[in-house]
């Protein structure tokens, strides 16, 4: 359930498998079909617009089920009439739209030059913050444990970091415990395992025993997700393989100098290492997990209290720049802008097939995947609560973890909500979904049950 | 005679230069076939795949890119490019202030502990405890406690400049042949006029040597500093064309590295000489 849907459409997709409305078999067939319909150009009004109601909509009807059967038997138009009467849906949109005074215009914001940090990147160049009257330097950073000193000193005033970064700091996994914040999803999908050039033959993870492979982070989804994608083939990547924490750029080089064997990695270094013709695409990470997210968008705790209308108007910079990234056809536009040396520092067409999805494989194939990399910021619980097993499963933190309230402390859905509000807006009841994981159901409500579904994880 | 030395000497080094260059250039020529794909599928690929062009520059290639950084050495493209120049300044900058306050504290502590035996001794074990420490393992602990990039750079150059100046300035003054002070002690000259007309002559050449090496380190020691913390820099530019895996801008930016080095090297070099004294 994207928060770009269109909340009254009560044919919405709920599952992110097979197409919305559940006549295609994928996605795909679904949006050939769709062509032929013609979609009215959104403007910022009514994209506002959209978040308030899908907002307004969730917190209504929480119930998937249920909000489908009311859409289904009033019809849309009636559904927004409905709603319209309880909640001033055009006063909030535009209390949402315009904000209060802001408490500090110039601001500083830090990132990782990678794919993953798009939005909080081209908001800048794209004029994102501008319109909401604030006055954004993008600063890129030498590292995540920099990005983290940087906003704990407050030389930054909210920075790019790996999802999993606020829990691990939090639980005080690999470090003291700060407890952290994450109010946005910066990108869903959009990672890769890429493999070097001479194990083109090599494709059944079963072959895989004795590889070298690298992830960026310990404390990162590419980590959590190369580990179970090696766990579904019955490679235990404790004991048959080697998985080592190594920079993005360092990654590509050492699969040059056939350090590694392959690595899970964030774009643009899975295509780089096609452009350099050292290594070839093996599968997305979107296959692996549809939807699943990565990078993410966070601020201290501090800054969101003390000044909260800067907050909200930062805030809002990204959900625009987004929404504004959601579309495919922006992803070009993007792709110019945030190729130069001051953002990404990367050949416009390495960062154009990311982007736009159609791309080289490195084995000779052009592939269209237009979902390779997708946006969608809002930071759902449940997500928290998987990226938590997956820490238990490796071992990274011991004993009994309390999923809900850590993953509620930390993923600002609840915080995000209390901004909502403060905007004239009622967030969403619903902070949880449950999703797909390789065919594996996750239901957030069982996480020691999914937990302890799995053959392979580290005795603890 | 020693005119004709320089003049060996100089072909030498040219022809050293021209054999390096030209192997380098031999090394680096494409070599790999030019592979044969669809014209799509190569516009998306590198010239890596498509030409067959080797990864490592050749010296055209670093040529080029050289001559475009010093036609725009002060460009200034918001705030994570800037031309070479601006780069260069920063990390020039940062060690002036690093060091100064290292010349600041380590000269008028050397010159105390050289001229003190108790002093001497009291303080060596905390010196030779602090003197292997690796400048950048203080980065952690400068940005925790500092909390802020920049001056944590600038700590960590002073950290790491101060303990040859010490250790040189303590030796040299320690090391004041005794007549020398026995003689000014017989004209009953006071304590701070014996130090600055007769210790600190004396000792002068030894504790520029010491400022000498100190220089050195600190330049070593910034372009690692500023690889590690970003932002601006010579050490950030290396980073950061590393980051996109610009191998050409890494060269150039050694080079330049080896260029202000050799610099600041020579600068204090003639110093030296200015207060070397024949016995």
């Amino acid at each position: 359930m994207s928060t770009f849907d269109n909340p009254f459409d009560p044919n919405r997709r709920l599952s992110s498998f097979g197409c919305s409305c559940g006549r295609h078999a994928t996605d795909a067939e679904h949006q050939a079909a769709l062509q032929f319909q013609a979609t009215p150009a959104e403007s910022d009004e009514q994209r506002y617009e959209g978040v308030v109601a899908s907002a307004v909509m969730r917190a209504m009807f929480p119930q998937d089920a249920a909000r489908r059967a009311f859409l289904k038997s009033v019809g849309a138009a009636t559904a927004v009439a409905a709603v319209s009467q309880f909640f001033p849906l055009k006063t909030a949109t535009e209390v949402f739209a315009q904000g209060a005074p802001l408490e500090k215009k110039d601001l500083k914001v830090g990132f990782i030059p990678i794919t993953c940090a798009t939005p909080i990147i081209m908001a800048a160049p794209m004029g994102f913050y501008a319109k909401n009257g604030l006055n954004v330097e993008v600063i890129k950073t030498a590292g995540w444990a920099v990005i983290r000193d940087k906003t704990v000193n407050k030389e930054y005033d909210a920075a790019h970091m790996l999802s999993p970064m606020p829990l691990a700091l939090t639980l005080g996994a690999g470090s003291n415990p700060v407890p952290y914040t994450m109010p946005a999803v910066e990108n869903i999908n959009g990672q890769a395992i890429t493999l070097a050039l001479k194990h083109k033959d090599k494709r059944n993870p079963k072959d895989w025993k004795g590889f070298k492979f690298a992830v960026p982070f310990d404390y990162s989804m590419h980590n959590y997700l190369l580990r179970y994608y090696l766990a579904e083939h019955g490679i235990d990547p404790d004991a048959d393989v080697q998985i080592r924490s190594v920079p993005p750029p360092e990654m590509v080089a050492n699969l040059r100098a056939d350090n590694i064997d392959g690595f899970l990695g964030p774009d643009p270094m899975n295509q780089r290492a096609v452009y350099d013709n050292v290594g070839f695409i093996h599968i997305l990470t979107k296959d692996i997990w549809e939807g699943h997210p990565c990078c993410a968008f966070a601020a201290s705790k501090e800054f969101v209290t003390t000044m909260p209308n800067t907050y909200a108007a930062l805030l809002k910079s990204i959900i625009d720049a987004t929404a504004f990234a959601h579309k495919a056809e922006n992803r070009k536009q993007i792709a110019e802008a945030i190729s130069p040396a001051n953002y990404i520092n990367q050949p416009q067409i390495v960062l154009e097939q990311i982007l736009t999805g159609t791309f080289a494989d490195g084995l000779g194939n052009i592939v269209k995947q237009p979902n390779r990399l997708d946006f969608d910021p809002f930071p759902w619980q449940s997500f928290a609560i998987w990226i938590m097993t997956q820490m238990k499963r490796w071992g990274q933190i011991k004993g009994d973890v309390d999923y809900k309230a850590v993953a509620e402390q930390v993923y600002l859905a609840t915080d995000t909500a209390k901004l909502m509000k403060e905007v004239g807006l009622t967030p969403p009841a619903t902070t949880t979904k449950s999703f797909v994981v390789m065919g594996k159901t996750f239901d957030p409500a069982k996480p020691e049950d999914y937990l302890n579904s799995f053959k392979i994880r580290k005795a603890s | 005679m020693s005119s004709s030395l320089r003049f060996r000497a100089a072909i030498v080094s040219v022809a050293i230069f021209l054999v390096f260059i030209g192997a380098w250039h031999l090394a680096t020529r494409s070599t790999g076939s030019v592979a044969a794909m669809n014209p799509e599928y190569a516009k998306l690929m590198g010239l890596n795949a498509t030409q067959g062009k080797s990864a490592m520059p050749g010296p055209l290639d670093v040529g080029a890119k050289l001559w475009e950084h010093i036609r725009q050495p002060f460009y200034d493209n918001g705030p994570n490019d800037k031309g070479l120049g601006i780069q260069l300044a920063y990390s020039i900058a940062r060690v002036a202030i690093g060091y100064l306050l290292a010349v600041a504290v380590a000269i008028p502590l050397g010159f105390l502990i050289g001229m003190s035996p108790l002093l001497s001794k009291a303080l060596d074990p905390f010196i030779q405890i602090l003197k292997p420490i690796s400048p950048l393992a203080w980065m952690p602990l400068a940005l925790y406690t500092i909390k802020d990039s920049s001056l944590s750079a600038i700590f960590v150059i002073f950290i790491c400049s101060v303990w040859p100046m010490l250790m040189n300035t303590a030796f040299g003054v320690s090391a004041v042949r005794k007549e020398w002070i026995n003689v000014a002690r017989t004209l009953e000259v006071g304590n701070v006029r014996r130090a600055f007309t007769v210790i600190l002559p004396a000792a002068a050449p030894t504790i520029l040597t010491g400022m000498r090496i100190s220089i050195g380190i600190a330049w070593l020691v910034i372009v690692a500093a500023e690889m590690l913390v970003g932002g601006t820099g010579i050490g950030y530019f290396v980073w950061n064309e590393w980051n996109n895996l610009s191998i050409t801008n890494v060269i150039i930016a050694i080079f330049v590295i080896g260029l202000v080095g050799m610099i600041l090297d020579q600068i204090l070099a003639r110093f030296t000489r200015m207060v070397t004294f024949p016995e």
